[in-house]
């Protein structure tokens, strides 16, 4: 068990003191893992992720990503360890609107160095790779702008670029909740297959328990959290 | 950096249509500043070329800017005169090369007569020393000859050759006031100068004495009109009295010791002044007009520079989603503020790029017809230090405003973390 890439213990977080969100004594996603965390909306997911991504620190407890402990580092340490080896995906706007389809997926490049070596070969035809990977290969789509893209053609941008300079890790946010049930499905397949391809761990948040057959593992956030949320 | 410059640049392309009109803005209001500065040189330096080569100017006691208005600028009036044996005293002084008389008193039209000599032509200079040069027609010969300047010409559309009454006093012609009995004709035009030369209607002294026979009393004798033109013109036509004198000296160094002396005449009471000197006192009275004028524009540079800071403020909100996907993806708060603020200046450095291209496209179809109205020339005033001053100026004051939204959003990105809210 040592290769686990997210290892969190008697983590405690609390948006205003002394009211619990989250309190998780023992949370592990391990390499190449993809695990599915089920969560109603409202019970900490999305704080839980952004502890993990290291822009929101826990009150107490170790949160260790890749082995190293988040409470350790300053700010711009747990910045550039999100830029190296994470990718994050959301529920959607997850493009910036003056950027290309392509300069969109090569955003993370501009941020890490770690990524930007990773990737042989240009940067744009790793981005197109990936995006043909991902079933976005029409030129004529990769040119229009991302805001005439269809939501699942965006969830696919976001997905590559997640993917793109194979990070470690993979969040993604309930990213198929805009998603008709075809699409949704299709998008989960070919995301867990790029990153079984890549390596990277996903982690795949969702209040749609329904989705968990489609990963290694399924875990529900209302069993490991001890804080009573109602939201 | 020159993701973040390229991230700024994309971003402001993509909000082109609001951008567009800030940059109109920081661009008008740079071009009204520079357009107001290069205005105030021009002017200033127009001001100052007034009158050149002449050393002295002598009339009776009164301030020395008043002198100077009513003996070159045609403003005002004379408080006294000066008496003609004491004008030739001046001018047979040993150390004045020339001494130049002039009457003043009466006008045509709204336009100043000046009654002098015809070596006036030959010594009055303005700017660099540039002389008076005639348009056309010759200099005065005749009694009734008269030399207009080019604005005199343009208003009242006269020609050489063209017939023209002058008025006693300064007022419009009034019936009766008028010194109709004695009709002028126009020999000459002068060529524009851009000084009030171009104002002034240009007569001999003699005429000036002409057509005041009968008007000893100040006011026209019944019997004027009876005498005839040619009786005029067999009259000792002297002038008993000149308004001011123009004087150049033999030795530039003696000005100083020729001034006191003329202060300090025994005879007839003088005062003497330096052209030079009087310009600039009577500049540092407008001068304060001029700065008022500085100010209101610097004012609405900084009315620019704010709606810079308004259009970033007022794109916060929809591009808070924005930053977080940014942070997501690893951008550092750091790299949240760099963007805003370089966003700010590109806009506040293209607006003011804009508005000297602006400001001079204009000075070059406007600059000659400013030069030949208004007599400031506003050429050769090219790009320049003061554009780049400003350039720099408004591009700093830019980056300062832009540091508020970056700041705002820098917060914001650090307590939105990469939570999703909209």
């Amino acid at each position: 068990m040592t290769d686990a890439v997210v290892a969190i213990s008697d983590l405690h977080f609390a948006w205003t003191p002394g009211t619990d969100v989250l309190d998780i004594a023992e949370f592990r996603l391990e390499a190449g893992e993809r695990l599915f965390l089920r969560g109603a909306s409202g019970s900490g997911k999305s704080t839980l992720l952004g502890i993990i991504a290291g822009v929101l620190e826990a009150r107490s407890g170790a949160v260790r990503v890749l082995g190293k402990d988040l409470a350790k580092l300053r700010p711009a340490a747990r910045d550039r360890m999100r830029a190296d080896h994470l990718g994050v995906i959301f529920q959607m706007f997850n493009l910036v609107p003056y950027l290309s389809v392509v300069g969109n997926v090569t955003l993370p490049l501009r941020f890490s160095k770690t990524r930007r070596t990773a990737v042989q070969g240009a940067e744009e035809d790793e981005a197109r790779r990936l995006l043909a990977r991902l079933g976005l290969e029409d030129d004529g789509l990769l040119s229009r702008r991302v805001s005439d893209l269809s939501v699942g053609q965006q969830q696919r941008v976001a997905a590559a670029r997640a993917l793109i300079g194979g990070p470690e890790i993979v969040i993604a946010d309930e990213p198929t909740s805009a998603l008709d049930a075809n699409a949704r499905d299709r998008f989960i397949e070919l995301l867990s297959e790029e990153a079984r391809r890549t390596g990277a761990a996903l982690l795949f948040v969702s209040h749609d328990a329904g989705l968990a057959p489609h990963f290694d593992r399924a875990l529900d956030l209302g069993d490991i959290n001890r804080a009573g949320v109602t939201a | 950096m020159s993701a973040i410059a390229s991230l700024a640049w994309k971003s402001l392309l993509n909000r082109k249509g609001s951008v567009l009109l800030t940059l109109l803005a920081v661009a008008l209001s740079v071009a009204l500043f520079l357009g107001v500065d290069k205005a105030r040189t021009g002017a200033r330096e127009g001001f100052g070329n007034t009158i050149s080569g002449t050393e002295l100017i002598v009339g009776a006691p009164t301030g020395s800017v008043n002198l100077l208005l009513y003996s070159v600028f045609r403003m005002g009036s004379a408080t006294a005169e000066i008496s003609w044996p004491t004008y030739q005293e001046i001018a047979d002084r040993p150390d004045v090369d020339w001494a130049v008389p002039i009457s003043l008193g009466d006008s045509h039209r709204g336009f100043r007569v000046m009654g002098t000599t015809t070596e006036y032509f030959d010594h009055y200079k303005y700017g660099r020393n540039q002389p008076l040069v005639l348009a056309e027609g010759a200099r005065f010969a005749d009694l009734f000859d008269a030399v207009i300047g080019a604005d005199v010409a343009r208003d009242l559309g006269y020609e050489t050759g063209s017939p023209m009454i002058l008025t006693h006093g300064l007022g419009q012609a009034d019936f009766g006031s008028g010194h109709d009995n004695r009709p002028f004709r126009v020999s000459g035009i002068l060529a524009p100068t851009g000084t009030p030369v171009d104002q002034t209607v240009h007569v001999s002294l003699e005429a000036i004495t002409a057509i005041h026979v009968g008007w000893e009393t100040g006011a026209k004798n019944p019997l004027a009109d009876t005498i005839s033109e040619e009786t005029i013109r067999s009259f000792d036509l002297t002038p008993k009295t000149v308004t001011a004198i123009f004087l150049g000296l033999k030795r530039k160094g003696t000005i100083l010791t020729t001034r006191r002396e003329i202060n300090t005449n025994r005879g007839e009471p003088l005062m003497a002044i330096i052209p030079s000197q009087a310009l600039a006192e009577l500049w540092s009275v407008t001068a304060i007009a001029e700065r008022a004028l500085l100010a209101v524009s610097i004012f609405v540079i900084a009315v620019g520079v704010v709606s810079i800071l308004t259009s970033i403020l007022t794109s916060l909100n929809e591009r808070r989603r924005e930053m977080s996907i940014l942070r997501a993806v690893g951008a550092r708060p750091g790299h949240i503020f760099t963007l805003l603020v370089l966003e700010a200046g590109l806009v506040g450095f293209l607006g003011a790029l804009a508005g000297i291209m602006l400001i001079h496209a204009m000075l070059l179809v406007a600059g000659p017809m400013v030069a030949e109205r208004f007599g400031i020339s506003l050429i050769g005033t090219g790009p320049g230090l003061t554009d780049l001053f400003t350039l720099l100026a408004v591009t700093s004051a830019a980056l300062l405003a832009g540091a508020i939204p970056a700041w705002m959003a820098f917060r914001r990105s650090l307590a939105d973390g990469l939570s999703i809210r909209l």
